[in-house]
């Protein structure tokens, strides 16, 4: 671990600044643009994901400790995730005779 | 809801049925008996220091597999009644509402309470051991775990003589199962029995995730671990990420059910159909769960009674591997039925089509292993062998029912019925009984009679065949699941009364497993042979029954079954110069059971909606998390050197301290 | 600087010090994959029925810009601070922690106070739980987060207990970084509840 360079509050600071203008952008996308609703859906869902990697960088340490399994258990994780939302919508709202 | 509107049941106890009756009757003749024992022979500290207090991953799978052979004679009974109901047209043995009961506690006592817990309980035992660690990565929460898993399977089974069992099937589904149609606190019961032990299941998986990925011995690479370890290994992966499904699911009909919300009802915008996606989205991963470690049981069992290596060891690997992740996918194919689109159906049946390679896969090895080997037909090697065909039975039926259309004839037929039931216990059950005899010896240190044994194999394996064979040909003749009687002149009752006379035949074959115990409790020579099978992992190379430390000294591994190498090579995989180190291990402690207790009582409260008795028992976890948390600064002692010299001394003596009795045939 | 004197000896990243404390910060990382696929079931749920309003107030009714963006500022900046109460305890700065997680759980109740309110208003115009599948989905996905902050806070004030008591040894240090974890994986799911919930809500 000690060869590791220890993060430093500007490391920190500059997590705290990418959420905030991440979440501000979001924002503007969502209410204040002409964008098409899928538009605006997709792009706000891509800012929640680059959030979240901001997230796990700069605060959780992901990349510290056991990494791999870590990263890997948190693939698994998001895997899982992906095929429970997309498939509950796909079985729930879409699943009629022509599709 | 009004808070503190503690309303009664109509009938808190249930008493007047005379099956009902004698239960009440036996339960407390057999509670006054032990009670009665423990204080006779003065053994309740006994109790309390040795098992209810112990951390020991030995001791708590032991105690994990005595509970599930406790669900098993439960689920048998359940299924000897269903079955007599059965045997004859219009028949009166139980009347309708009974039997919806008996059916629905029968599949959930079997897959949640029966073989799960068989499985951890066998987990638990063998895999610190055959990957050379002194215990689990966290063996407080090991023990929460069987403590939950025991407060949820006591909560459920309380169902029948207190208030009234849940009676919806295991699947519980909507909207049967909710508030309007089945007002009672029945399906209580499941919600909350389920909720419990699962929590604990979910620790199990971490647990173990941890321990295999981060405990292993110097030198035990991914690659060099026995079947069984990769086998937990998968099955863990799979526990982690289904079982939170499944802690939703329960608790959004929960909601439904005391908060009058609208998940699955009809009105209010609700879809039932969201609780088959769900309760599917978990449950065919559980199908896995509870299939795979049987899988690695197998291997392991076929491996040393055949004397060779395990063929195919990467493809094995790589197929569980698929396993996990297909499992994920499939998931469709139990509601085939439920009005989807031909796109959702398709998709759904071929991947349900595609899990079926890798297990093929497996099948292959398991047959090669065999070929040229020096097959030694002990009593865990039958049930290997019975369970190949057996098991194969269920599987190309299984494909049968992946293809869509097909499925619109069998669904709720018998016929699924007995595919299901040619998996869970050709597969399930077979791999259980198999582990049980295999890894015996060495949580007791000595065998099961290998004679009585015998007979209750060829006993219970033809009653099993003779019980669901006519059950496929009285599903193609077209006979519903979940039918408490039929009239006669369908063309079923012959079938069916070979059925139940097969289903007691099976029973006949349980008596005689338990006697062989017995038997072997009383009578069996204790040789405490370290290396009774001959075998090849690590948990064969110290003490039957281990150390609570497991290892005096932590093995050094070179290659896959370190053992049988060892043996062969005359070496050792101790090394005798390295000095003996004092060993941390964790100290006993009560926090896990009597948490498990607030547990059942915030269980039995929600039961029964009477949310204060509830919220205290949430609030009694709540300050046992805080104790803990509190306190767990000192939670470790030292076993001095002075006490692991013996211990040592016999692991020299047992990992290569003399060659292989057996001949080595494997290159 | 006082602070001076409140420097134990404590090595670089006191927390993965001992195997214990490997294995407990690796174990929580698999609860929390776990944690990915509890809440991603509650956020299916809450897709699946969004718009299942059954004739009750729908999203655009109920949410509000100002009550959300300020929920989700909160949430952020007490995410910042727990970051830095971590890199206090790994500068072995007891005062350090003591002060930016004690700020972390004020924003922590500050948030609750906020959700609280929002609900009862929300109950206040006639939307319970019982009112409609998107009202019980939108309740359940929100207090299952709720609770889980919640039970951090107390879970914080717990350590921090023990960090006065203690000092900053190896054992608290690990604690502390695991409910750090904790606490910053609520802020993860706060941001697609904000995505899916709210602006999602107000975009069609």
């Amino acid at each position: 671990m000690s060869q590791q360079k220890q993060a430093s509050a500007k490391h920190h600071v500059a997590g705290y600044a990418f959420s905030l203008v991440l979440t501000f952008v979001a924002l503007f996308v969502a209410l204040y643009t002409s964008l098409p609703a899928s538009v605006k859906l997709i792009g706000i869902v891509v800012l929640a994901i680059l959030q979240m990697v901001v997230q796990l960088i700069y605060f959780m340490h992901v990349t510290e400790g056991s990494k791999i399994y870590q990263l890997l258990s948190l693939g698994y994780g998001i895997f899982v995730a992906i095929v429970v939302v997309a498939g509950s919508i796909w079985i729930m709202l879409y699943n009629t005779m022509t599709q | 809801m009004d808070l503190f509107d503690m309303k009664m049941p109509d009938q808190l106890i249930v008493w007047g049925n005379p099956l009902i009756n004698g239960a009440w009757i036996s339960i407390i003749l057999v509670t006054l008996g032990i009670v009665f024992v423990l204080t006779k022979y003065k053994k309740w500290r006994w109790l309390w220091d040795e098992w209810l207090t112990t951390v020991d991953h030995k001791k708590i799978g032991i105690m994990y597999i005595v509970s599930a052979l406790l669900m098993l004679f439960r689920g048998g009974v359940d299924a000897l009644l269903m079955r007599i109901q059965l045997a004859l047209p219009n028949l009166e043995f139980l009347d309708a509402q009974h039997y919806n009961e008996i059916f629905t506690t029968h599949g959930t006592v079997m897959i949640i309470f029966m073989a799960m817990p068989f499985l951890i309980g066998l987990m638990n035992v063998a895999v610190p051991l055959q990957i050379g660690a002194r215990d689990v990565a966290f063996p407080t929460l090991n023990a929460i775990s069987f403590w939950l898993f025991f407060a949820g399977a006591l909560l459920f089974n309380l169902s029948f003589v207190i208030g009234g069992s849940p009676d919806a099937g295991w699947t519980n589904y909507v909207p049967l199962a909710g508030e309007e149609l089945t007002p009672g606190i029945g399906i209580n019961y499941y919600l909350w029995g389920l909720q419990i032990s699962g929590i604990g299941t979910l620790a199990t998986g971490i647990n173990f995730l941890v321990t295999i990925l981060k405990m292993r011995a110097p030198g035990m690479t991914l690659m060099r671990m026995p079947m069984f370890t990769w086998s937990t290994l998968i099955t863990s992966v799979i526990i982690v990420f289904a079982f939170p499904v499944l802690t939703v699911a329960l608790a959004l009909l929960t909601f439904d059910r005391l908060l009058g919300a609208h998940f699955f009802t009809i009105d209010g915008g609700g879809m039932p159909m969201m609780w088959a996606n769900l309760f599917w989205i978990w449950g065919h991963p559980e199908v896995y769960i509870v299939i795979l470690p049987a899988f690695g049981i197998f291997s392991e069992v076929i491996s040393t009674f055949a004397r060779k290596r395990l063929f195919g060891y990467s493809a094995m690997v790589v197929s569980i591997v698929a396993i996990s992740a297909l499992s994920f996918l499939v998931w469709v194919h139990h509601f085939f039925t439920m009005g989807n689109g031909p796109w959702i159906n398709s998709v759904f049946s071929i991947t349900t089509m595609a899990i079926a390679i890798p297990t093929g896969v497996k099948v292959f090895n398991w047959l090669f292993t065999m070929y040229k080997g020096r097959i030694e037909f002990t009593t865990p090697m039958l049930w290997s062998l019975a369970f190949i065909p057996n098991f194969i039975i269920g599987g190309v039926t299984g494909v049968m029912l992946a293809s869509a259309p097909a499925d619109y004839q069998y669904h709720n037929s018998y016929f699924l019925i007995s595919h299901f039931h040619y998996v869970l216990i050709g597969g399930t059950v077979f791999g259980c009984l198999a582990g049980l005899y295999y890894w015996w010896p060495k949580m007791f240190g000595f065998k099961i009679n290998e004679r009585i044994s015998k007979w209750a194999f060829w006993v219970f394996v033809i009653g099993f065949n003779m019980t669901f064979i006519p059950m496929y040909l009285v599903g193609l003749k077209g006979m519903p699941r979940r039918i408490y009687t039929y009239r006669e002149g369908l063309g079923w009752t012959g079938l069916n009364f070979i059925e139940t006379v097969g289903t007691f035949v099976m029973g006949a074959g349980f008596v005689l497993l338990v006697w062989a115990i017995i038997y072997s409790i009383r009578h069996a020579k204790r040789d405490y042979e370290s290396d009774p099978w001959n075998g090849r992992t690590l948990e064969w190379a110290i003490a039957s029954p281990p150390p609570h430390y497991n290892f005096a000294r932590v093995p050094r591994i070179t290659g896959q079954d370190p053992l049988w190498r060892a043996k062969k090579k005359g070496e050792t995989i101790f090394e005798e110069k390295t000095p003996l180190k004092p060993i941390h291990m964790p100290n006993h402690t009560g926090i896990p059971a009597v948490m498990a207790g607030f547990w059942f009582v915030a269980g039995f409260g929600f039961v029964f909606e009477w949310i204060p008795v509830g919220l205290a028992g949430i609030l009694g976890v709540l300050l046992c998390m805080m104790w803990r948390s509190l306190t767990d600064y000192h939670d470790h002692h030292e076993v001095p050197v002075t006490e692991l010299r013996d211990a040592a001394a016999e692991e020299i003596k047992n990992a290569g301290g003399r060659s292989a009795r057996g001949v080595v045939n494997d290159g | 600087m006082a602070e001076l004197d409140q420097k134990v000896n404590l090595p670089d990243f006191p927390e993965y010090q001992t195997e214990d404390g490997r294995l407990k910060i690796f174990g929580f990382w698999v609860f929390l994959a776990a944690e990915v696929v509890l809440f991603s079931t509650l956020f299916a749920t809450y897709l699946v029925f969004k718009d299942q309003t059954a004739g009750g107030p729908t999203a655009k009714d109920l949410f509000e810009v100002k009550e959300f963006m300020a929920e989700t500022l909160i949430l952020l900046t007490s995410s910042f601070t727990c970051g830095l109460a971590t890199l206090k305890m790994r500068l072995g700065q007891k005062k350090g922690v003591l002060m930016w997680m004690g700020l972390t759980l004020l924003l922590g109740l500050g948030f609750m106070v906020m959700e609280i309110g929002e609900f009862i208003k929300y109950v206040g115009e006639g939307a319970t739980i019982g009112t409609s599948a998107f009202l019980s989905a939108f309740y359940v996905l929100l207090s299952t987060h709720g609770v889980h902050v919640s039970l951090g806070i107390l879970w914080v004030s717990l350590l921090l207990i023990q960090v006065v008591k203690r000092g900053l040894t190896p054992i608290t240090s690990r604690k502390l970084f695991i409910a750090g974890l904790y606490w910053h994986f609520l802020d993860v799911v706060w941001i697609f509840v904000f995505t899916a919930v709210y602006l999602t809500g107000l975009v069609s």
